[in-house]
């Protein structure tokens, strides 16, 4: 295998296992929030659920899976180009809202689909611009 | 979609748009470290530390994070996680008015897209 082969090799498994952590950590919160039910909005309220999340395996396993997923990140953009690495991101809105239906049986209409596809495509534009603009320089301390 | 999500959602794009965007203003002032060896990555680290944009971001991160549960607690997943696309929005406004960063017309078509998908998204969602 040439070094190009086993760039593209290895990024697409870095970006597998971005998709995998970041989808299976937002699940796990989610599941971990439904598990605690209802948050109400007031000081004694936001400080049962504050100690709840504290308490609950899901939230702590979210919170792992989230974590690989800025370090699968970090890796990948580090030796692949950020337009490379960035469709994962965009496609995860739509494999989500599909994990969404799988896994807690949510009902998603055909307009929600729409929704959802046209965020795909922006978040895909937004992603294709030059990553960087600025110059350091002229920004105040 | 309820008045309580959706003014929890701002709540969640705001303090998370205004942590990244202090982050990044912090991290551009802080600069890369020097080399990949512990006594530079030291240096970074503290120099970082000191850095007040970086404390500004914390606490911003942290309630945005908890704000994303509170959203889960209330909303459906295929909503909560497609509305979050909501920070390019914010982000985006934010670069090109506090980072004085360029935008270009690629880029607001873009969140013009997430924009309208946001909102589309919102309106289904509750049903």
């Amino acid at each position: 295998m040439n070094h190009e082969h086993r760039l593209r090799f290895k990024t697409l498994v870095m970006v597998l296992l971005m998709v995998v952590c970041a989808n299976t950590g937002d699940l796990m919160l989610a599941r971990g929030m439904k598990q605690i039910g209802h948050v109400q909005v007031s000081v004694p309220g936001l400080q049962h659920a504050l100690w709840m999340t504290i308490q609950n395996a899901s939230i702590w396993i979210g919170i792992c899976f989230l974590i690989g997923f800025t370090l699968c990140y970090m890796t990948a953009v580090s030796w692949a180009d950020y337009s490379f690495v960035m469709p994962a991101g965009a496609f995860g809105y739509a494999i989500q809202t599909m994990l969404a239906i799988i896994v807690f049986h949510e009902t998603v209409s055909a307009k929600h689909w729409i929704g959802v596809l046209l965020i795909c495509f922006g978040v895909l534009m937004v992603g294709q611009t030059k990553p960087n603009t600025t110059n350091v320089a002229v920004l105040p301390s | 979609m309820s008045s309580r999500v959706i003014l929890m959602l701002v709540f969640f794009v705001l303090c998370n748009t205004g942590g990244e965007i202090a982050m990044s203003y912090g991290m551009k002032r802080v600069g890369e470290p020097e080399a990949l060896r512990p006594m530079a990555l030291l240096r970074f680290v503290w120099a970082a530390a000191k850095n007040r944009w970086l404390w500004l971001a914390i606490p911003m991160l942290a309630a945005s994070f908890y704000s994303l549960l509170i959203l889960f607690s209330w909303a459906k997943v295929s909503v909560v996680i497609p509305a979050s696309a909501s920070n390019f929005i914010v982000g985006t406004v934010a670069a090109k008015y506090l980072l004085k960063e360029d935008v270009s017309p690629k880029r607001w078509l873009g969140v013009l897209c997430v924009l309208a998908g946001v909102i589309l998204v919102l309106k289904t969602g509750g049903h």
